[in-house]
């Protein structure tokens, strides 16, 4: 607990000094990066002292505020959360010292980082505190660092526009928070956690939909989603590895936190999460598929992935209720494991990300191709990122989906058929999801790295900086890491579920997956073995030959242009046309006409189908009510004052 | 004895299925007229005693459903031009999904409902899920000839439902229902000549413009 | 373990001979003679000895697809059913790393045909994995089927427990499981209907279009690795429509190698006397495999 203070207190040091150091853009670097790796030290040492003993380990101050104590609580849950926070802002803090330097001079980097180790400071608040003003206090800095961050290249109007919405619906979502615990504290003095109940009869269920909410606007899974795709891609990039890989996190993290006051769960609260999971797993790569910006496409990806997680979560609470503990404590594994794996693949594919549009100056899918020549290290790299979000072994994806797949299966034997149902849709929406995150990061690697360059933009790259090259490194080895070594993990992930779920069921985790997660990393190593026999084959049978190098086999077609090859949206249009119902996409065509046809066009347009046709007419009604009271706002100060002294007069007369 | 009654009531599914996604009209009525003639032969399998009356009534129904019917309908389909093909409202994927997804519907409502325990498993999902293939063919398919093997594949699904409930004297109550189906495909199939003489075509969603309901701006 | 490594070197040995009996079936319905039964062998080892010509477009990636696509396959088989018998990697999940091994060629097989910058190639690759998100969930939910009727969670434990007296009680389902497998068995080894094997270079083609730049050793690697496919997930279909166990391994071994020969028998006639399906129709295929699947399982459920 001393050292996670310590590193609390480097974070905020550090963002102050970054601030003195408004002049020189290099030193406040240095203050920022330095400051964020080492706390990143400090804090990872504390969290993984806490996995590895299984103990919890709790700090008290006196703080003079109503309503509230300076409490922190750090549990195997909290302490298994800030490792995903600790390392990847350690690491995009190192990328983000070569990715920030081109805009020294031209925006405040000392403000930059300062707003980034804010950042990480209200992560770390958040994870910890155990009282709701402590808890409230860090959502709201974390919101508004964030906001800096994204607003970072405001004269780009679309960054505006997606940072003003951001700003909304992290209000909306502290709204529904307040909401929440003051259900949970109905009449106990302080906000303590300790102190929280679950409410009783429907206002159990009403602090379940406003968890729902409040954290899931945070995390940004189906229907909380809109503003996701719009702000992750407009902070700078290893700021949306940051956002995208652990901020979205902590709105997971909310919903367990809650739970965990609100046992016990009816099975309808699973139900429900296990069907926002599947949909926005099944949507959120459908949509990624439609994509053509790269960031974008890994944006909403990550809706994917947390659709993925609450998936993992829904199977948990309907186990719990039913009382099948394997199928509990297995996808729960799975799904707290997933946070952690798609920490780190989602950081190092958005660092992949960055990484092109620092050397290319663009995200286009179509205007790229032909990297991996330019830039062979980022490609290598952006290919482990890519087959780890799509589950492939021998990486860390499939670790996570395994669990929950096992659980599923497992849950196959249940006596009631709803069981039953709830896992069947799980194994089927995740191998859904499964091949379509292929297609969507085959689709992203190949048009992005692979072929010829589409563009004088790609045909001039450059590979990356060292320092964001060895970020990027030392995440695609913790991805291949957890994926040879999982078995490892199964005592944290134990003790971090047995915060939440049942001890019974807690327990089952250490039963039933060390031994297939044995036998899957010795599967990935027999892999990679298998990998280096034939490649050793191949060498084999080549001695002594020298391959002839040629032009692509064009059929006989004497003169391709690179345009001509395969591009991300000719890709992926059998599986967008197919679910087109799902997509909703616009399509302008010119069409062609006569023997001799002239230019025509093509190009498909994606609507945000939640926004355009939920939220706007939503907002857009609200606007219109709140028109009806325009004449309150008369714009004189005279009236403001009045409107306050009758409002002080009319509480005093209702007090009285 | 049972597992053959029971692969018997797969296969009706199965057809419910093959009827939901099929796009040929003649392959269509002689799948419904199959699921007829299966669904006719599950009383002589379902084991037990067998009279001569069952047999007899077994018999007409298979003879009505596996041959009347079908050349009614084929005859109609020749004699009112209406195509070869199943015009579809939805798709075939969306078609297979609502199919199956019935099923899982009809088999909980099957567990909730008040029966007495059938002695074939899966018999009252069976049959409510052609009933509701049959809704499926009458609400999504725009031609009239559809509309009849709708009603055709409802019927299947009340005989077999009826199958299930009363094991005893099923015979009665499916000759009354059987009686008027027998009407309404006779009625139908002269409708559907004389619609399509009239009009050129059997598209029921051109049959709206027969109402007498004007929008605003269309009167001048 | 000595059963479980002669288990593994017959499928590597014979394999390739599956091929070879699909091609002479064929060839019976075409009135001709075909090609000599262990032609692949001998193909095999030509390529081996030849030169590769490399497109300048391409770069490691290329060079490694086909190598890790083989290498995934040689690591799936140590899964894979052997008439009921255990295999090297058994237990409980272990199909699930058997599908996403599978995954995994498909990831390299795709990305190298994407990395020759050929339209051809990227539009077999674009069909591929639109082809997987049919399959993928059709062959989990068969799976799941198969899992709910044993009551195991392995697929040595699933056919192990397969027995005739299940087929008794649950033919139906069992019936189902093996139909949908079948059509994803044909759809994934790109056989007739779902695609054709033989010519190469029509606009509609899927698997044999990706790898059109690929020569030498590689094409060795790829050409193998489809015959191991085959037999992959041929011995799905195997285990589960032979169900009876003898006591001696040297009959279960000689009886699932036998159905193994007739599955390819079956594959060579579904090739002879069926056309290949419109591209656009494919899909369909894979989700009715996907009812089929399905309705095994609330069957199941149902019981």
């Amino acid at each position: 607990m001393v050292l996670l203070l310590l590193s609390f207190v480097i974070l905020l040091v550090s963002a102050a000094l970054s601030l003195c150091f408004r002049r020189s853009p290099a030193r406040a670097s240095a203050a920022g990066v330095y400051g964020a790796v080492a706390a990143s030290v400090a804090g990872l040492v504390s969290a993984g002292r806490i996995l590895l003993s299984g103990g919890t380990e709790t700090l008290s101050l006196p703080w003079p505020v109503p309503l509230g104590s300076l409490s922190f609580n750090l549990d195997p849950l909290a302490a298994f959360f800030l490792v995903p926070v600790f390392l990847l802002t350690a690491f995009a803090a190192i990328y983000g010292s070569d990715y920030l330097k081109s805009y020294a001079g031209k925006k405040p980097l000392a403000l930059a980082w300062a707003a980034f180790n804010l950042l990480t400071a209200a992560m770390v608040l958040v994870i910890t505190s155990a009282n709701a003003v402590l808890f409230m206090l860090g959502w709201e800095l974390m919101a508004a660092a964030s906001f800096l961050l994204v607003v970072f290249e405001h004269e780009k109007a679309q960054v505006r526009k997606a940072a003003f919405l951001y700003l909304v619906v992290g209000a909306a979502g502290a709204l529904f928070l307040l909401l929440l615990f003051s259900l949970l504290s109905p009449s106990s003095p302080s906000f303590d956690f300790s102190t929280f109940r679950r409410p009783e009869g429907v206002l159990a269920a009403a602090a379940f939909l406003a968890a729902l909410a409040g954290f899931g606007l945070k995390a940004g899974f189906i229907p909380f989603h809109v503003w996701l795709p719009e702000a992750h891609p407009a902070a700078p990039s290893h700021v949306s590895a940051v956002m995208s890989g652990v901020m979205i996190k902590l709105g997971i993290y909310g919903i367990m936190r809650m739970l965990s006051f609100l046992a016990p769960w009816p099975a309808w609260w699973g139900w429900t999460l296990v069907f926002i999971g599947a949909v926005s797993g099944l949507l959120g790569v459908l949509f990624a598929l439609s994509q053509h910006d790269l960031k974008r496409m890994l944006a909403y990806s990550s809706i994917e992935n947390v659709g993925i997680i609450i998936l993992g979560l829904g199977l948990a609470v309907v186990g719990t209720s039913h009382g099948m503990y394997p199928l509990a404590a297995l996808a729960f594994g799975g799904a707290l494991l997933h946070v952690l794996n798609h920490a780190l693949f989602k950081g190092l594919l958005f660092m992949g990300a960055g990484a092109v549009l620092h050397s290319t100056g663009t995200t286009e899918l179509e205007a790229l191709g032909g990297l991996a020549k330019k830039m062979p290290q980022t490609a290598f790299y952006f290919l482990v990122g890519s087959a780890a979000i799509s589950g492939l072994p021998p990486f860390n994806g499939l670790v996570s989906e395994f669990l929950i797949y096992l659980g599923s299966f497992g849950a196959l034997r249940a006596r009631e058929a709803s069981t039953v149902y709830a896992a069947a849709l799980a194994i089927g929406s995740l191998s859904a999801i499964g091949a379509l995150a292929l297609a969507c990061f085959s689709k992203a690697f190949g048009t992005c790295f692979l072929g010829e360059p589409r563009s004088a933009n790609a045909a001039g790259a450059h590979e990356a900086g060292q320092a964001m090259r060895a970020a990027m490194a030392a995440l695609a080895w913790a991805c291949c890491f957890i994926g040879l070594a999982s078995p490892l993990l199964v005592a944290p992930l134990a003790a971090a579920a047995g915060c939440v779920l049942d001890p019974r069921a807690a327990s089952e985790l250490l039963r039933y997956a060390p031994l297939p997660l044995s036998y899957l990393s010795a599967a990935a190593a027999a892999f990679l073995g298998a990998a280096l026999a034939v490649a050793l084959l191949r060498a084999f049978a080549l001695r002594g030959r020298v391959p002839a190098a040629g032009p692509t086999w064009d059929c006989g077609y004497a003169a391709p242009t690179a345009k001509m090859q395969y591009g991300a949206s000719s890709f992926a249009q059998p599986l967008t046309d197919f679910f087109q119902p799902a997509l909703r996409a616009a399509r302008h065509y010119a069409g062609i006409a006569g023997y001799f046809p002239g230019k025509t066009s093509f190009h498909t347009e994606n609507k945000a189908l939640f926004y355009d046709n939920f939220y706007t007419p939503a907002a857009a009604y609200i606007r219109r009510l709140a028109f009806r009271f325009s004449w309150l706002q008369q714009g004189r100060l005279q009236f403001y004052i009045l409107y306050i002294v009758t409002a002080l007069i009319a509480l005093l007369i209702w007090k009285l | 004895m049972h597992t053959f009654a029971e692969l018997i009531i797969v296969f009706v599914i199965l057809l419910d299925l093959a009827l939901a996604v099929t796009g040929s009209l003649a392959t269509c009525i002689r799948i419904a007229a199959l699921q007829g003639v299966v669904a006719g032969l599950l009383p002589l399998l379902a084991g037990g005693h067998i009279e001569t009356r069952t047999f007899l009534f077994a018999f007409a129904i298979i003879f009505l459903k596996g041959v009347v019917f079908p050349w009614l309908l084929l005859r109609a389909r020749d004699r009112s031009g209406a195509g070869k093909e199943v015009e579809t409202l939805i798709s075939y994927p969306v078609s297979i999904l609502l199919c199956i997804g019935a099923f899982i519907a009809s088999s909980w409502l099957g567990s909730r409902l008040p029966l007495p325990t059938a002695n074939v498993a899966w018999i009252v999902p069976a049959s409510l899920a052609t009933i509701f293939t049959g809704f499926l063919l009458i609400t999504t398919r725009t031609k009239a000839i559809t509309q009849v093997l709708g009603y055709l594949v409802i019927e299947n699904g009340i005989y077999i439902f009826g199958l299930a409930l009363f094991v005893e004297q099923p015979m009665m109550v499916e000759l009354a229902i059987l009686l008027d189906v027998f009407v309404a495909v006779f009625v139908m199939g002269i409708a559907i000549f004389h619609i399509s003489r009239e009009f050129d075509h059997i598209d029921t969603a051109e049959l709206s413009e027969l109402n007498d309901w004007r929008r605003p701006e269309d009167v001048k | 373990m000595t059963k479980q490594l002669a288990q593994y070197l017959v499928v590597l040995a014979l394999s390739p001979l599956l091929l070879g009996v699909v091609n002479r079936v064929k060839a019976f319905f075409a009135g001709r003679r075909g090609p000599p039964l262990p032609q692949l062998y001998f193909d095999l080892y030509k390529l081996l000895h030849k030169t590769p010509v490399y497109s300048r477009t391409t770069t490691r990636v290329f060079r490694a697809g086909p190598v890790a696509a083989l290498a995934c396959l040689l690591t799936a088989l140590a899964i894979a059913p052997f008439g009921g018998r255990p295999s090297f990697f058994a237990f409980d999940g272990d199909f699930i790393l058997l599908v996403y091994l599978l995954g995994m060629a498909r990831f390299a097989t795709v990305i190298a045909a994407l990395d020759t910058g050929s339209s051809f190639e990227g539009m077999g690759a674009s069909r591929e994995v639109q082809f997987a998100v049919f399959a993928e969930p059709a062959f989990f939910l068969a799976l799941a089927a198969l899992a709910k009727t044993t009551g195991a969670m392995s697929v040595s434990g699933i056919f192990g427990a397969l027995t005739p007296a299940v087929w008794t009680t649950a033919a139906p389902v069992l019936a189902l499981v093996t139909a949908a497998l079948f059509l994803v068995f044909l759809a994934e080894n790109s056989r007739v209907p779902a695609d054709d094997p033989n010519t190469h270079l029509e606009l509609t083609m899927i698997h044999e279009v990706m790898v059109l730049d690929h020569s030498g050793p590689e094409l060795a690697f790829i050409l193998y690795g489809a015959s191991l496919k085959l037999w992959l997930l041929g011995s799905f279909i195997a285990c589960s429509v032979l169900p009876r166990h003898s006591g001696s391994w040297l009959t279960d071994a000689g009886l699932f190698t036998a159905a193994m020969f007739a599955i390819a028998v079956v594959v060579g006639v579904v090739e002879s006397i069926m056309a290949r399906l419109r591209m656009s129709k494919v899909p369909y295929m894979l989700i009715t495999a996907l009812a089929f699947s399905a309705l095994a399982l609330i069957f199941q459920v149902g019981r």
